[in-house]
């Protein structure tokens, strides 16, 4: 059995006339809409008609959502950062849901390296502008009298980039190579107690299950894990550009 | 597509595989840092369980930190694996 292990397809591409493709859209993106969706229309229903008071478990919930990443914000940045809170919270529900979205049939958003790039470029644009607001301009441009902090503010965004990157799309490479084996073990299984040796389709019976196990770990575990470690490592380079 | 060009590609992919190979062999460093990163940790949360919070996340924080280079090993190897960036080097030169 073959194992192929894809980039994201083109969605919608727009040809010219001899059919070469002009402009194209990725899966990526198309499942990044599909992700944006979600977040809008939880957003939608857990903030509809607000009291003072609460009375709905909707409300309760979304007090909780937003009091933890207050208190999160808080503890890790200080009070005075407080206006990043919208932006961290926003990229942890993309990255965990874009993430998690493979456990219903998507390919991942964060197993393109265009989408975590995209993700570090904002997060890098953000450092520096906290670097310039509260150091000044001049005070930034002389960090770079040593050219050695080229390289560290360079990599600062390729390393978040690439870890989300690399941490997703391995998940998905193991799990992919496992569906694999097991469909050979289940065809090996069959020519055995049939006494056949062929190439013949059957119902792969081992990959009921067993791939899912793994899935706990790749999958979810993995996914929630790089998710925190990216906002929190966003959290802090903001908190040490602020210094 | 001439024979000689065909053994061509044929070291060309024989030696990407054998690279990507080599390349996960950075997955050992991770793997020890790590694991004494987890191990410190929990040396730690033994001898102080009043910040066991603290001390996981700066943990996970520190591990994922150090599993970067081992990271970057792995896209290495997806890149000699799958996107065969020596062979458009060969076509036609042979």
């Amino acid at each position: 059995m073959n194992v192929e292990v894809q980039g994201p397809k083109r969605m919608i591409s727009l040809l010219s006339e001899d059919g070469s493709v002009i402009f194209s859209i990725s899966e990526s993106v198309v499942t990044g809409w599909i992700v944006i969706l979600i977040v809008l229309a939880v957003c939608l229903i857990l903030t509809k008609d607000l009291k003072k008071i609460p009375e709905t478990k909707r409300q309760c919930a979304a007090e909780f959502i937003v009091k933890t990443v207050n208190n999160m914000i808080e503890t890790n940045m200080g009070k005075d950062l407080m206006g990043y809170a919208p932006y961290i919270a926003a990229v942890f529900s993309y990255i965990i849901i874009g993430t998690l979205i493979s456990m219903i049939g998507f390919r991942s958003v964060t197993a393109d390296i265009s989408v975590t790039g995209g993700l570090a470029l904002m997060t890098f644009t953000l450092i520096t502008y906290t670097k310039i607001r509260y150091n000044g301009l001049g005070k930034y441009l002389l960090s770079f009298v040593n050219p050695l902090n080229i390289i560290s503010e360079v990599a600062t965004p390729v390393a978040m980039a690439l870890r989300l990157f690399g941490n997703v799309c391995g998940g998905m490479i193991i799990t992919m190579i496992l569906y694999g084996a097991l469909g050979s073990l289940s065809t090996i299984v069959y020519n055995g107690l049939l006494g056949l040796n062929s190439d013949v389709y059957y119902f792969n019976i081992f990959q009921i299950g067993i791939p899912a196990v793994l899935s706990i770990y790749f999958d979810l575990f993995s996914g929630a894990i790089q998710s925190y470690v990216f906002i929190m490592l966003t959290m802090a380079y903001i908190k040490m550009g602020k210094e | 597509m001439n024979e000689a060009l065909l053994n061509a590609q044929a070291t060309v992919l024989a030696a990407q595989a054998i690279g990507a190979g080599l390349a996960m062999i950075a997955g050992i460093g991770p793997g020890i840092g790590e694991g004494y990163a987890v191990g410190k940790a929990i040396e730690t949360i033994g001898r102080q369980p009043e910040i066991k919070g603290t001390a996981t996340s700066t943990m996970f924080i520190g591990c994922a930190v150090a599993e970067t280079t081992g990271i970057y090993g792995l896209f290495v190897a997806i890149v000699l694996l799958w996107m065969n960036p020596f062979l458009k080097h060969l076509t036609g030169t042979v």
